[in-house]
Order: C-alpha cells, then sequence, then structure tokens
C-alpha cells in the first residue's frame, strides 16, 4: 500500500513517523513538503526576541527520512485526483518540486491512502499592508522570526540611543487565530526590555480581535486560583497590566501602512493605531489545492471547505451559537466524499469556531477563528496514523481511534520572558479545548482540570517541551514514547 | 509619582489584580519553583494520557 502525507509539520511530521513505525518496509510511506525543514514553530517566538537561532528549531527532514525509510519529496502538492485518471487507476496527487534543481519539475504521486496536513496557509493578503513584505512583522515561521529580531534590534539600538519606541503586537485581521503565539511575543518583548533596563523608552499595545483579553479563540476560560473560579480575562488583563502593555480589544485591523494600523472596533467606529514595529499574526487559510475527478470536472467542493481548509467528518450544518455541541467536532478526520483521504492538524476544515460570533454594525465579523495547537495537531495524525495501519493490517473499516476535541484537553505555556532563573511562563491546561456545556454546564471545562500558573518552572517546562519534541521530531531513541 | 498614578486611573490597565512584591518573589524562588515544575508536569502529563484513545 501507499500512504502519501502532505505537509510535515507537526501533525504530517508525526503522522508519517507512526505510520512507518507500524507499517514497516511492507508499505510505502511517502512526505511531501515544500520545505527541506522540519521546524519546531513554538520556539519561533524565542527566535524572534534573538534568544535561539534559526537552526535550533529547525532540523533538516531528509536525515531522519531517510534513517526511517520514508520517501521524501520535497515539493508542494497542487491537485488532489482522488478517483484518478485514464493512466493512474487509484487516487493520485500534482507535486510541483521545489528543491534546488528539481524546481518547477512536476510529478504525479499515486495513493492509496491521503493524509493532508498542509497546515494554514498565512493569508497576509487578506489585510491591505499586513506582512513581512509589507508593513508589518511575523514570527509565523522561523524566516519571518529571525527578519523579526534583525528589525527588533533596530528598535532597541533607537532605544539605547534614548528614542520611545511604539510597539503593536497581536491580531492582524478581523478573525485571525494563534492570540496565543501573539501574546507570548508580546511578554518576552516586554521581559528583554526590563533586561536591557529599556522598559521605560517601550510603549507596547496589544490589539487583539478578541471580545475579551484571555479568549485566545477558545472562548477563554475558568481556573481556580485564589479561592475564586477567576476568568482568563482576568489573568490576561493582570498579565497586560503588570508588564505595562496596553490592550485594544474588539478589534479587526483592517488596513496596515508604514507606522499606522487602522481597526474597526466591534461598536462599528474606526480608529488607527501608530507604531514603530507590528508583530501582527495574519489571517489563516487553507492552501487552495484543488481536486479533480476521473472526467477532470472540478470536485474542489467535495474536498475542502471555501475557506480552503478539507471537509472532514464534522457536523457542518449551521447553527447558532446557542446549538453547538462538541458532536459538531470530528474525531475520525475523514473526508465524507473519499474515505481514503484525512484532514490533521490545522489543515482540517473545523464545524464552526470556538469563541462565540460577533459581528460590528457594519457586517465585519470580528472575532477569533478556532486555534488548533500543537498538543491537538499531533494526536490528531497519531490517532489517523493508527486508524490507517489498521485499516491496512486488519482490515475493514474501523476507526478504533478517536480525537474529538470536545473531549481532549490541551496544555499550553504562555513564554513570558526566556531565562532559567528570572524567565517566566504561564502554564495554561484546559479539558476539553471546546467546551463542552453538557458535561460541564457551569464553565464548559472540568475546572479542576484547568491550571493557569505563572512562574520560572513555566519557563523550564517550555525549554523542556522544546527539547523533547525536537529529540521525538529527529527519531531520537525512544521517541514513540514521548506524548504528542 | 502622583501623577504616573492619576494618568493611569480609569484606563483599562488601572484595574486588574498586580501581583504583590511576595507573588513575584515566589514565581522566581528556585526550590519553590522546582515542586511547582514537577507538579505541574505531572498535571499535563495526565492530560496528555487522558486525550489518547
Ligand atoms: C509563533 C507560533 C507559536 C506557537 N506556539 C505554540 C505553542 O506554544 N503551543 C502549541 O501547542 N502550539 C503553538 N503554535 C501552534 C502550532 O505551531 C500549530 O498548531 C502546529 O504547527 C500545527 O501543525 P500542522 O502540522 O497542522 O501545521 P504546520 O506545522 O504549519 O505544518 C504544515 C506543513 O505543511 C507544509 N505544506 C504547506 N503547503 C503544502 C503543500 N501545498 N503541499 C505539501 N505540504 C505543504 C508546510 O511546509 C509544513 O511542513 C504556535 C504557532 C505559531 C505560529
Amino acid at each position: 500500500m501507499k500512504i502519501v502525507i502532505l505537509g510535515a509539520g507537526i501533525s504530517g511530521h508525526t503522522a508519517a513517523a507512526f505510520l512507518k513505525r507500524k507499517l514497516g518496509r511492507h508499505h510505502e510511506v511517502t512526505v511531501i513538503s515544500p520545505s527541506q525543514y522540519y521546524q519546531w514553530i513554538p520556539s519561533n517566538i524565542w527566535v524572534g526576541v534573538g534568544k535561539m537561532s534559526v537552526d535550533q528549531v529547525r532540523f533538516k527532514l531528509s536525515k531522519v527520512y531517510d534513517r526511517w525509510g520514508i520517501i521524501f519529496k520535497q515539493a508542494k502538492a497542487m491537485t488532489i485526483h482522488p478517483e484518478g485518471d485514464q493512466e493512474i487507476k487509484t487516487g493520485f496527487v500534482t507535486i510541483e518540486y521545489t528543491s534546488d534543481g528539481d524546481s518547477g519539475k512536476q510529478e504525479r504521486v499515486p495513493y492509496d491512502f491521503l493524509v493532508n496536513a498542509t497546515g494554514p496557509k498565512l493569508n497576509f493578503a487578506a489585510t491591505p499592508g499586513l506582512g513581512p513584505d509589507k508593513n508589518s512583522l511575523s514570527v509565523c515561521s522561523c524566516d519571518h522570526a529571525i527578519h523579526t529580531w534583525e528589525e527588533l534590534q533596530k528598535s532597541i539600538a533607537l532605544m539605547k540611543a534614548g528614542k520611545k519606541q511604539r510597539f503593536l503586537i497581536g491580531t492582524g485581521h478581523p478573525k485571525a487565530t494563534c492570540q496565543g503565539a501573539a501574546f507570548e511575543y508580546a511578554l518576552n518583548l516586554a521581559f528583554e526590555f526590563k533586561q536591557r533596563k529599556l522598559d521605560h523608552l517601550a510603549d507596547i499595545t496589544w490589539i487583539s480581535n478578541e471580545y475579551e483579553v484571555g479568549d485566545f479563540g477558545m472562548g477563554g476560560a475558568f481556573i481556580k486560583r485564589g479561592g475564586y473560579i477567576t476568568s482568563t480575562k482576568v489573568f490576561t488583563e493582570s498579565v497586560l497590566a503588570e508588564h505595562n502593555i496596553r490592550w485594544i480589544k474588539r478589534a479587526g485591523i483592517t488596513n496596515v501602512e508604514p507606522g499606522i494600523a487602522q481597526y474597526e472596533l466591534l461598536d462599528g467606529t474606526s480608529s488607527f493605531v501608530e507604531f514603530d514595529f507590528a508583530m501582527l499574526i495574519p489571517a489563516f487559510a487553507g492552501q487552495g489545492l484543488k481536486a479533480f475527478s476521473i472526467t477532470e470536472e472540478d470536485i474542489t467542493s467535495r474536498l475542502f471547505a471555501p475557506s480552503g481548509f478539507m471537509l472532514v467528518d464534522a457536523d457542518y450544518t449551521p447553527k447558532p451559537f446557542e446549538e453547538w455541541s462538541i458532536r459538531d467536532w470530528p474525531e475520525k478526520y475523514q473526508n465524507p466524499a473519499f474515505p481514503n483521504i484525512y484532514a490533521t492538524g490545522i489543515a482540517f476544515a473545523p464545524p464552526h469556531s470556538i469563541s462565540k460570533p460577533m459581528k460590528s454594525p457594519n457586517g465585519t465579523e470580528i472575532f477569533p477563528s478556532p486555534p488548533r495547537t500543537g498538543m491537538p495537531s499531533g494526536v490528531i495524525g497519531k490517532v489517523v496514523a493508527q486508524n490507517i495501519s489498521e485499516i491496512i493490517q486488519k482490515g475493514g473499516s474501523g476507526h478504533k481511534h478517536l480525537a474529538n476535541m470536545g473531549k481532549m484537553g490541551a496544555a499550553c505555556i504562555v513564554s513570558a520572558g526566556y531565562s532559567m532563573t528570572k524567565g517566566l511562563g504561564a502554564t495554561m491546561t484546559v479539558s476539553p479545548i471546546v467546551p463542552d456545556w453538557e458535561k460541564y454546564p457551569e464553565w464548559g471545562r472540568d475546572i479542576n482540570a484547568t491550571v493557569g500558573e505563572i512562574g520560572v518552572a513555566g519557563h523550564w517546562i517550555k525549554l523542556f517541551l522544546h527539547y523533547m519534541f525536537l529529540h521525538k521530531a529527529k527519531g531520537y531513541p525512544f521517541w514513540w514514547l514521548l506524548p504528542e | 509619582m502622583a501623577e504616573k498614578k492619576i494618568s493611569k486611573a480609569y484606563r483599562d490597565e488601572f484595574y486588574p489584580p498586580i501581583p504583590t512584591k511576595m507573588t513575584k518573589y515566589w514565581r522566581t524562588n528556585l526550590i519553590y519553583q522546582f515542586f511547582k515544575f514537577v507538579k505541574l508536569n505531572f498535571k499535563i502529563m495526565r492530560m496528555v494520557v487522558k486525550g489518547h484513545s
């Protein structure tokens, strides 16, 4: 059997590793990804403040795949042909090589099972003027993060010369997600300025499409703390205020010009904020793959939602927020039209957001899209690999392994400063990720499994996870024992 | 100092709870944090194990 995985990020790489481990030499596992590197994206925050080099957060995939016997093609998938064509009787993917020497060369890669783990397209174009090629910075990839660090050094130099600098950090689109990453970056900036005794010259503003700060695209959470059950709104506002970071919430950035970001608020008013340095997370979209039938008819809408993310076994029936249920969320990540196609990690189309949809009087939707962080992305990759290998080895169509985001928990360590003795990290756990209001009518989640703690221990955990996940991704001894 | 305080009053950042010196001290007390490290890792592991079917 031939199993093809598109994408070698957290989800695709995990799926490939477990598929090969389960299926051994008898079956062919191929990974197609446009970059020759695996990167541990969460540590890009530290690349963006100069605490880690690019090579500390990435490694060459071919080294690991050669050892494991996985075929690696440095290419990007362009089209999917689930029914094959006159020549190739199974499904196949057309790919275009991106590697030096082969760049631009096209190939058709047949599959029996296909796993789409292509993650998000960083859709800077959805906000005019946004992005590292235009008027703002990003830490979403290590190349972006290193560029951001170069720009930050210029701001630091100006501050050292006594010039005040305005920093704008947050979401760069009314429906952007990944607030956690931007929040980490804001806190790391504040920490770095304090360490350099430049904090009096830094004016940091947090701008976000969240209804309340601390929503993080998951509708916020509640934590038992100091004798109270406290919302992450209070927790997050406290952290921002402590670090002298001002915030603008319910804001959808609509345009970025050099030094100025324009935004619309949920109440319909518009305003702008000036900056010297802006790190803003773009909207995410699917990679825009197309699909064709055996007769070359465009069947993209059978595989993909209009957002470009892949349709899976979720309930996509539009419903009001009050009727949402964890049963809307997928558990097998299988495409309903073509059962041998799966989508894992950020690549699958969620049934709806987790945060409540909000619209301004002008009709602009301003609320976070649903995040799919590293832990669920890894778990979904593994579960899909387990199911495919069992179907191949034992036959049948059973999916013994399920991963519903309304049942699984997630841990997120928000770095708030890189130092072994003075650094800080906020450790947050929520269970489940998608609130289950039927099971937990009061808070939507298991209050006893929810943690929110700040301390240097959080930094140690984040650093430990960096090394642990890279150890696992490199396939070093006992990698399979390490959790996702 | 008083001027700085008044400039903050009635702004959003005036209202949230701010950690006391003691709270800040415990955040970087290495012995206390070592125990936190063990406890938090345990909590995370428990969640991770529960999340896999
Ligand atoms: C700055 C930052 C910090 C973060 N911090 C955390 C954190 O602390 N904790 C946490 O849990 N999560 C964090 N996240 C989220 C986490 O990185 C994502 O959840 C995770 O990367 C998603 O994994 P994925 O495999 O779905 O996508 P990705 O990791 O984005 O991988 C997608 C892969 O697909 C490849 N690809 C793209 N297009 C194609 C194509 N056409 N054909 C083939 N391959 C393609 C890409 O090259 C890549 O290899 C952070 C994210 C960011 C941006």
